[in-house]
């Protein structure tokens, strides 16, 4: 079975969820839509306080290349417009608006007829994309329009759809496939037809053999789509370990997969990709799972960008003596959240809650040169000497040592028998050396 | 043995005009600067080093600008004879910490868990106490000290400079999120400053911490020198302008402003804390 090569570890998978289908979750009183939702500038508002607003409405809109719009999740009046403390405690503008019934734009269709024609040409849908505030749901929110507009001299050769789901706890993109798959290869074909390529593989693991053999039936009338089942190991959903595992290509240090002739989107992304070009839907609602060893009922919700993630916590029965710690995303790559009143965004595809138990890291001891780092890093590098470098802040070594590649994954850290704060002391590290690059090139 | 004497002389020779040719005619007076300052390759100065400073001030053949904070008047004064230079009166500066929320008064909401950094912490969160701006206590300018003269104190969890610091400025540059200033020493090493550098609305700022600045001008009103100035939600005092009157320290509400080294008043202030632990 088709894998990537080098490194990777394989957690414990707890999928929880897998077996509960996407519940529509109730619309909140209010909502907090943060104006940073994606990668690139944040989103410059044009409603002000008073006005009233249709779901899917435009509210925000993208300035600068990477960056996108932000649409109403929900109709009702806007409060105001104020800083709102993010996950980290960081506050950054955020449109607050109080629900008034369920109010859609006309333009949206909310039938469930499947769409399959598609009469728009690639650069109309590019466009459409651009409009409907469209960002890669995998995680990096990055803007789905940018990801189409290959630039000059590349070719894309094949579409590549991330299936993978390697985190553990996440059961999000599995119930979508479960559940959507028709529209997920519709989505596909659009993108395909954005691209100008002829195939796309989609890539999930080999826990999901329900999903495999659901979207391999569906896919056989489709042509150029076709469905491949890999091997379970994490990392395998970051776009070069994918790209890997299924067409053998490495992408270059420091390259897009672009270069590679390759376009990687997730399923969420596909089928986002369907509602904005089929249903003029806008992407202002996603499905997050709710999850945790401790939390009583695990689930999967189509939830309203804006959604406090305490109401997302409460619907699952869970109380503050359940966990001590609430991730936002999977627990290898997630972060924790300083506080409950945290709205759902565009990238949030799990919460997931740690019982007290698990909640503690382990004591830190010194590096015993085990090597355990290096032998599971997936893009080849030494996780312990460059978090050594950057702790002893050698940013120009750690730079040679190709401390920008890191994918932060968090493998070392996983599997370090000492328990060191390997990941941590590598972000620094990145963060140092993208800062002495940025200072050499204003020179 | 003649081949090797031969040999031996060939190369004489020939490093002799090489040395010759190659030779670095260098100013005596970089090792006689260089011998009087401290030694101590802070970089306080602005300088990769010691000599690297003297051999500044030789080239510059002016002292204007050019101080070493470690050494002070003295040593300035005595490389100003050595050169025959003029030497700028400097007011002697020592670092001050400008936080006062301590674990008593900015009550930790959640826990940190991870590498005890405080660069790494600001990256990731806003701190235990949910001040996006206060010291995160991690002593990343413990670390980054060459004179022993900051130490975190665990009753508090806040920095605390001693009097062996030189103001060299290598804690300023290792903060983060520029919590520690330089500012004149003063006399008798008195002080007044604002202990908070907080910018947020102050209702916000006091939810998180109680002895944060608020923003509410009452001091900027109350001074006599206009030294105080209120930009973002948060007074600054400038220590050119402060003659150490102490009228703001009385009448700030929340006890952000702190006065240091000051004989008690006969009637007691209600500020919160005594301010020495953020000396």
């Amino acid at each position: 079975m088709k894998t990537f090569k080098i490194g990777g570890v394989h957690p414990e998978e707890n999928k929880l969820s897998a077996g509960k289908p996407i519940e529509v979750f109730p619309i909140p009183q209010k909502v907090y839509i943060p104006l940073s939702q994606s990668l690139g500038a944040p989103s410059k508002p044009v409603v002000k306080k008073g006005d009233v607003v249709k779901v899917g409405q435009m509210i925000a809109q993208g300035e600068g290349f990477i960056s996108s719009n932000i649409h109403s999740s929900v109709s009702g009046t806007v409060v105001k417009v104020e800083d709102y403390p993010g996950a980290g405690g960081y506050r950054s503008p955020a449109i607050f608006i109080d629900v008034e019934g369920d109010e859609w734009e006309e333009s949206i269709d909310r039938t469930e007829a499947l769409n399959k024609e598609c009469a728009l040409s690639p650069e109309e849908i590019v466009g459409r994309l651009k409009s409907f505030g469209i960002v890669g749901l995998g995680g990096a929110t990055f803007p789905s329009h940018v990801k189409l507009m290959v630039p000059a001299g590349k070719k894309p050769e094949f579409l590549i759809i991330n299936g993978v789901e390697c985190e553990p706890y996440l059961t999000s993109d599995h119930r979508l496939m479960m559940e959507h798959g028709e529209e997920l290869m519709v989505g596909i074909s659009i993108l395909m037809k954005g691209l100008g390529v002829t195939k796309a593989f989609i890539g999930i693991e080999n826990n999901k053999p329900d999903a495999i053999g659901h979207l391999s039936k569906l896919a056989s009338s489709w042509p150029g789509i076709e469905v491949h089942p890999l091997k379970v190991k994490y990392p395998q959903g970051g776009e070069k370990q994918l790209i890997k595992a299924l067409v053998n290509r490495e992408v270059p240090s420091g390259k897009l997969p672009i270069e590679v002739g390759c376009v990687v989107n997730n399923v969420g992304t596909a089928f986002a990709v369907y509602e904005a070009v089929q249903k003029n839907k806008p992407l202002f609602e996603r499905v997050v799972t709710v999850t945790g060893k401790s939390i009583p009922t695990p689930g999967n919700f189509m939830v309203r960008i804006g959604t406090l993630v305490s109401a997302l916590l409460v619907h699952s029965g869970f109380s503050a003596e359940d966990g001590l710690k609430v991730i936002g995303g999977g627990p290898m790559m997630g972060k924790a959240l300083t506080n409950l009143d945290v709205p759902v965004v565009k990238g949030t595809s799990g919460i997931l809650v740690m019982p007290a138990s698990e909640s503690k890291r382990m004591a830190e001891q010194s590096c015993i040169r085990c090597s355990r780092c290096t032998t599971v890093c997936p893009m080849g590098l030494e996780p312990f000497q460059l978090a050594t470098e950057s702790e002893r802040a050698f940013y120009e070594l750690a730079e040679k040592d190709r401390i920008l590649d890191c994918i932060e994954c968090g493998s070392c850290h996983y599997t370090c028998p000492s328990g060191r704060h390997l990941l941590d002391h590598i972000r620094v590290g990145k963060a140092a050396v993208a800062k002495l690059i940025r200072a050499r090139a204003a020179k | 043995m003649i081949t090797l004497a031969g040999l031996g002389i060939a190369s004489a020779v020939i490093l002799y005009f090489v040395a010759q040719k190659f030779k670095v005619i260098e100013d005596p007076r970089i090792d006689i600067v260089a011998d009087i300052l401290p030694g101590a390759n802070c970089g306080g100065c602005g300088f990769a080093g010691c000599r690297n400073f003297a051999e500044a001030i030789v080239k510059a053949e002016s002292l204007e600008g050019l101080a070493c904070p470690v050494g002070g008047a003295v040593v300035m004064g005595n490389v100003g004879q050595a050169m025959g230079l003029t030497v700028e009166a400097t007011e002697p500066k020592i670092a001050v910490v400008r936080c006062n929320g301590s674990k008593a008064h900015a009550p930790a909401k959640v826990v940190f868990d991870s590498a005890s950094r405080c660069s790494f912490a600001h990256s990731l969160f806003s701190g235990e106490s949910g001040c996006p701006d206060g010291c995160l206590g991690l002593g990343d300018c413990v670390v980054s000290c060459h004179f022993d003269a900051l130490h975190i104190d665990s009753e508090t969890g806040l920095p605390v400079v001693n009097d062996k610091c030189v103001a060299c400025g290598a804690c300023v540059k290792a903060c983060p999120r520029g919590v520690i200033e330089l500012r004149y020493k003063g006399k008798k090493d008195r002080r007044v400053f604002v202990s908070c550098i907080n910018t947020e609305k102050g209702a916000i700022a006091k939810k998180n911490c109680e002895v944060a600045c608020i923003g509410c001008g009452k001091c900027v009103k109350v001074c006599p020198f206009d030294a105080i100035t209120l930009a973002n939600n948060l007074a600054y005092i400038d220590f050119e302008k402060c003659k150490l009157c102490r009228k703001c320290v009385a009448e700030c509400p929340t006890g952000a402003i702190h006065e240091l080294n000051f004989p008690t008043r006969k009637e007691p202030v209600a500020t919160s804390e005594q301010s020495d632990t953020t000396t």
